[in-house]
């Protein structure tokens, strides 16, 4: 006969220990971390912050650093903090469940010349305190998860009524493949490069032109998606000055990879210098090449499509009043420099393949003519 | 008492002569082993193309500002890697198997339904490779501009006229429509199957956890399919009538095409990983030489699982500005719905437990399966966490997450249902030398994969970009996914390799080689026409232990 | 173990005794759970866009576009009565009843015909007379997809049932195919069943637009 084990079989007993002490220490390190998190966010040094490994994922030359562990705002903060809660619940998890089974598949394999091997071992059909006790410890954790979440969810996620008073709004605005800020507070327009005063709350009004695209600065906020015909709302308050990147993270057609997004965090002053620069109508430089490339400016599509603030009033394009105040065009993808000026308007297809803007087959002459026109756009 | 038939091969049926007849033969059945076989050979032919598609992929990204393929094919790439995987990998190989061994499982003779099974499989096959017609007719013939590149899930308006101008799209959606009808006709087909054809004394609480999967399958794909036709059909509409349904320019909305796409999408989830737990919970039992531990927990978690699939996808959607009240109660339903999962794999583990394990191949995917699919479902539980979602949906981190619950887990699953069940088949044993070095290659591959997808969308790398930066410390994970592509590809071709090479010269397995105890080792390898002769009688759920054990049967404990 | 098993005389008979739920029958039940989830998304687009947002994008308001009211209530009437005869058919099928079953079942696709003519009305009016279709506005988007997909069932139903008159009159509707035909009149039901939502949909909730 075939024995069929019961609860207090040493088989059980074994995994009762085992349930026993992996609760105690899931349960330990369940309320150490409930510890963390509710005890220590208000703290100037919290101890996540300590134990943040992470230089770990930066590579120390990346010139580029769009980490979601480095946070440089109280809101992808209070992000960063959840997510370690979450990852070390997970890490528990995994290393009791993982555990349990390297040491079954190790404990319980088949071995050579074993006297037991005629037979089969204990069929054991179930027991019912160890598996209400399986339900009820993930119910717990999971109880646990949920209140975190929502109530991080409440501290990051703001609805339409809840923009700060002192905040700055700036409407962004998914083409493909590019951004449009606009800062109708300051009569400002500007594109894939958004200038933002440090420690005071940037109110962004999210939408988009033609299709979805998700608004996404990795170290200043959690993504939003940009849809058409629909406004969502968000808000995030950079806490030091410097260059943050980031892109479009919804796929949105063919140049999806090259819709970046550059943030300037300037000081107060250094941002009302800017803005005042910004809204100002374009410069008018009076020689003779840049009245030519003025000219072909008018003369072909361009002005269908672009802005000049004083010229023409194009919204399909990116607004060029002060091309040559952003450090990079083509949506971000390439360095604002003459010569890539003159690539770029000779034919835009080579540069960034299937892009709006179409290869006007200017002359040579033309070209140098339009790009000199353009230097002058401060 | 039970009863079980004798195995003999006297029934076997009678070979056609000449490939002219032995293809009308395959064309023209309506025997469920054949039409599951056709429906797992041309799963695992799709496999093949979308893991080449997944290939071009990884030589593109494996360095940065690389330029192997431009934009447009990479878009396509990925458009229809996602799509052939989980519309021609995932559901036929499953359904496959379901086909295959639902009749055999439950003692009968065939599907309830063998004409519609054989209509479900060839519009599966015919909408696949409708599909893939949108490849041939690119420069211009039938205007479909190349494959589509709108991504497996498609979101509006990227899909309308405007911002589509060629037929492609058409094509994504016509495929899909078609073979989704298919689909259809096999989850109507496998649930009244399972309801009335089961043999005498096999009540519901003692069939197979396998046939429980299927049941349970079944039902989702009845209820998740049809609304990703209606969305489709919604969205001709739009394309062809000019309606207004996604049409934001036209007061149409955006999000109601995310709203109907992911209520078929999350169960869609779930029907791909539910018949992977009954291959688990057939095979760990076999190799631990136990019975399943806590068969009625296994069984109620499974359809809580079902229930709730059915709650949860707005989790997809926590970046598109839900209100925060349904965000919570989306991230709360998410959560919950990893309990049922945790009691399958505590009750996989119980089984183990005290057992006494032999690691041949199927065993060894049972257990990688368990061990990736648990890494799968905690980074579930971590996107589930709304503002961590908000940081990495849409970036690797997810792709890394749904590619070891969907390779680890399902693909594991069906390799380790392939060993199990081939010599059921074929009649012939698969090598098991072969099938270890490719487990243990694929294990490595995967995880070298996958992993660095993990990072790679923590330091903020998009999903579907098809290029990036130098400077942006994303070089070397990129790299090493590429370099585990390369890997797993040595062990798709060994396994190739062992079925071609097993089918030819593998060792005779006889009806029940792996000293199994479900019904369907009770008949030939492979089974003869009508399956049972006679039908088989049973008391228990592992009629083939009281047949083994007639001292100490099993229903006198159940 | 080894005790010969009863069914060993006919290898087609796929039923074992033991079991008395119909293939039929729960086929049909699935079906009609399927066709009610895709049902069911074109409810939630009519209810999103209709009743809950009523876009204002220059379209007319859905209160006064149907044709008539009585010709809405007289199609609801004579759908929801053939649901009824098509019952009344089949009982009498089960009876042998040939005649019976004639006279009841012709009744019922006269009634189906009255439903699909009054639609045919209302849609001619409303194309022709009134200017609009799918593309004019989100109301016609969702009226004629829920409402055609309806009544596209309904011609369904309509076919299969004319087919069983012809096949009875032809002599080729034997009692003994009772049982499918009250499989096929189950699907006629949940045409009518759809109907009900549908008719809630379109026309009683239209009070609140």
């Amino acid at each position: 006969m075939t024995d069929r084990g019961s609860t207090s079989d040493k088989v059980i007993t074994r995994a009762w220990w085992i349930l026993i002490i992996t609760t105690i220490v899931v349960g330990v390190l369940g309320l150490f971390l409930m510890y963390v998190l509710t005890g220590q966010i208000e703290a100037e040094d919290p101890i996540v912050e300590r134990f943040t490994p992470t230089d770990v994922f930066v590579q120390p030359d990346a010139e580029w650093n769009t980490s979601i562990l480095e946070p440089r705002s109280p809101e992808s903060r209070e992000i960063r903090k959840l997510s370690w809660l979450v990852f070390a619940i997970a890490v528990g998890i995994f290393v009791v469940v993982e555990g349990l089974l390297v040491y079954a598949i190790i404990r319980y394999r088949r071995r050579k010349g074993d006297p037991e091997d005629t037979r089969e071992p204990v069929q054991l059909y179930g027991s019912n305190p160890v598996e209400i006790a399986w339900t009820v410890i993930p119910i717990i954790i999971v109880l646990v998860l949920c209140l975190a979440t929502i109530r991080t969810i409440q501290t990051v996620q703001p609805t339409k009524g809840e923009r700060p008073e002192n905040a700055l709004t700036v409407e962004v605005i998914g083409h493909r493949w590019w951004w449009e800020f606009r800062y109708p507070e300051l009569n400002v327009v500007t594109a894939n490069e958004l200038f933002i005063p440090v420690e005071r709350p940037i109110w962004l009004e999210i939408t988009s032109a033609d299709v979805i695209h998700s608004f996404w600065v990795p170290e200043l906020q959690g993504k939003m998606d940009a849809i058409p015909a629909h406004t969502n709302y968000w808000k995030m308050t950079a806490e030091e000055e410097g260059t943050y990147l980031g892109q479009c993270a919804e796929y949105c057609g063919n140049q999806h990879a090259n819709m970046l997004i550059r943030v300037e965090v300037l000081d107060a002053d250094g941002f009302g210098a800017w803005a005042q620069q910004q809204a100002l109508p374009a410069v008018v430089v009076d020689t003779e090449e840049v009245n030519l490339g003025r000219e072909v400016f008018m003369k072909y599509a361009c002005q269908n499509c672009h802005a000049i603030a004083g010229l023409c009033d194009g919204t399909y394009a990116p607004d060029l009043t002060h091309l040559m105040s952003r450090v990079t065009f083509a949506g971000g993808m390439i360095p604002n420099t003459e010569a890539n000026l003159k690539a770029w308007i000779d034919d835009p297809q080579q540069i960034k393949p299937g892009c709006d803007m179409p290869a006007l087959k200017l002359s040579t002459k033309e070209i140098e003519q339009v790009v000199a026109y353009l230097v002058t756009l401060k | 008492m039970t009863v079980l038939p004798k195995p003999t091969s006297a029934s076997l049926p009678a070979t056609p002569h000449g490939i002219l007849e032995r293809v009308h033969d395959w064309v023209t059945t309506c025997d469920h082993k054949k039409l599951g076989l056709l429906y797992i050979f041309s799963g695992l032919f799709f496999f093949l193309i979308g893991g080449i598609e997944a290939g071009i992929m990884r030589w593109q990204l494996a360095q940065p500002a690389n330029d192997v393929v431009g934009p447009v094919t990479f878009n396509q790439m990925f458009t229809m890697h996602g799509t052939t995987m989980v519309f021609l990998v995932g559901m036929p190989v499953l359904l496959g198997f379901g086909n295959y061994l639902i009749p055999l499982m439950i003692g009968t003779r065939d599907m309830a339904f063998p004409r519609l099974n054989a209509w479900g499989f060839w519009m599966f096959l015919f909408g696949g490779l409708l599909l893939y017609f949108s490849f041939i007719g690119s420069s211009g013939l039938f205007g479909t501009q190349g494959a589509p590149d709108v991504g497996w899930f498609a979101y509006a308006p990227l899909t309308s006229r405007t911002f589509n101008r060629g037929n492609n799209v058409d094509y994504w959606i016509l495929g899909i429509l078609v073979s989704g009808f298919g689909s259809m006709a096999t989850g109507i087909n496998l649930v009244v199957t399972i309801l009335c054809l089961r043999c005498k004394g096999m009540t519901l609480m003692r069939m197979p956890i396998m046939v429980w999967s299927m049941l349970v399958t079944g039902f989702l794909v009845m209820i998740a399919l049809p609304v990703l036709t209606a969305a489709q059909v919604m969205l001709l509409f739009d394309r062809f009538l000019g309606s207004h349904f996604f049409n934001p320019q036209l007061d149409g909305s955006a999000l109601l095409w995310q709203h109907l796409f992911w209520f078929f999408g999350h169960p869609e989830v779930y029907i791909l990983i539910i018949p992977a737990f009954g291959f688990i919970s057939e095979i760990v039992p076999v190799f631990s030489r136990k019975v399943i531990f806590g068969y009625t927990m296994m069984v109620i978690a499974l359809v809580w699982i079902a229930f709730q699939s059915m709650s949860v996808w707005a989790h997809h959607m926590f970046a598109v500005g839900l209100d925060p009240s349904l965000n919570a109660f989306f991230a709360a339903s998410t959560f919950l719905i990893a309990i049922p999962t945790g009691i399958k794999v505590f009750n996989w583990l119980g089984t183990i437990w005290g057992g006494r394990l032999s690691f041949h191949t199927p065993m060894l995917y049972a257990l990688g399966f368990i061990g990736m699919f648990v890494i799968g479902g905690l980074t579930g539980i971590m996107l589930a966490t709304v503002p961590f979602d908000w940081d990495v949906s849409d970036s690797y981190f997810v792709v890394g997450h749904f590619h070891y619950v969907l390779f680890g887990g399902t693909i594991f699953a069906i390799f380790g249902a392939v060993f199990y069940w081939f010599p059921k088949m074929t009649g012939r044993m698969l090598s098991e030398t072969l099938g270890k070095w490719q487990f243990w290659i694929l294990l490595i591959g995967m995880n070298l994969t996958f992993g660095p997808m993990h990072i790679s969308g923590i330091l903020g790398m998009p999903r579907r970009i098809y290029t990036y930066a130098p400077d942006r410390g994303l070089d070397i994970w990129n790299l090493l996914s590429s370099v585990g592509y390369l890997v797993q590809f040595i062990a798709i071709l060994i396994f190739g390799w062992n079925v071609i090479h097993s089918l030819l010269k593998g060792r005779k397995a006889g009806p029940d080689p792996w000293d199994a105890w479900t019904l369907e080792w009770a008949t030939t390898s492979p089974p003869s026409d009508w399956n049972f002769n006679p039908l088989p009688s049973v008391k228990s759920r592992r009629p083939l232990w009281d047949a083994k054990h007639p001292e100490d049967p099993d229903y006198e404990y159940e | 173990m080894t005790q010969a098993m009863t069914n060993q005389t006919e290898p087609h008979a796929l039923a074992p005794e033991e079991h008395h739920l119909s293939k039929g029958k729960v086929g049909m039940s699935c079906l009609i759970i399927t066709e009610s989830f895709f049902f069911m998304a074109f409810i939630v687009a009519y209810l999103y866009y209709v009743v809950i947002l009523q876009v204002e994008d220059g379209g007319p308001n859905p209160r006064e576009l149907f044709y008539a009211d009585w010709m809405v209530y007289g199609a609801s009437i004579c759908l929801f009565a053939s649901s009824a005869t098509v019952v009344f058919a089949a009982n009498a099928l089960a009876r042998g009843q040939h005649d019976k079953f004639r006279s009841w079942l012709f009744i019922t696709v006269v009634l189906g015909g009255l439903f699909i003519a009054a639609t045919a009305v209302e849609w001619t009016d409303m194309i022709g007379n009134k200017g609009i279709w799918m593309n004019t506005c989100t109301f016609g988007t969702c009226y004629f997809s829920l409402v055609g997909f309806h009544a596209f069932h309904v011609c369904f139903g309509l076919t299969a049932l004319t087919l069983c008159l012809v096949l009875s009159f032809l002599g080729k509707m034997p009692t003994f195919q009772a049982e499918r035909f009250e499989v096929l009149s189950w699907y006629w039901h949940f045409v009518d069943t759809i109907w009900i939502f549908v008719f809630t949909t379109v026309y009683i909730l239209r009070v609140y637009t």
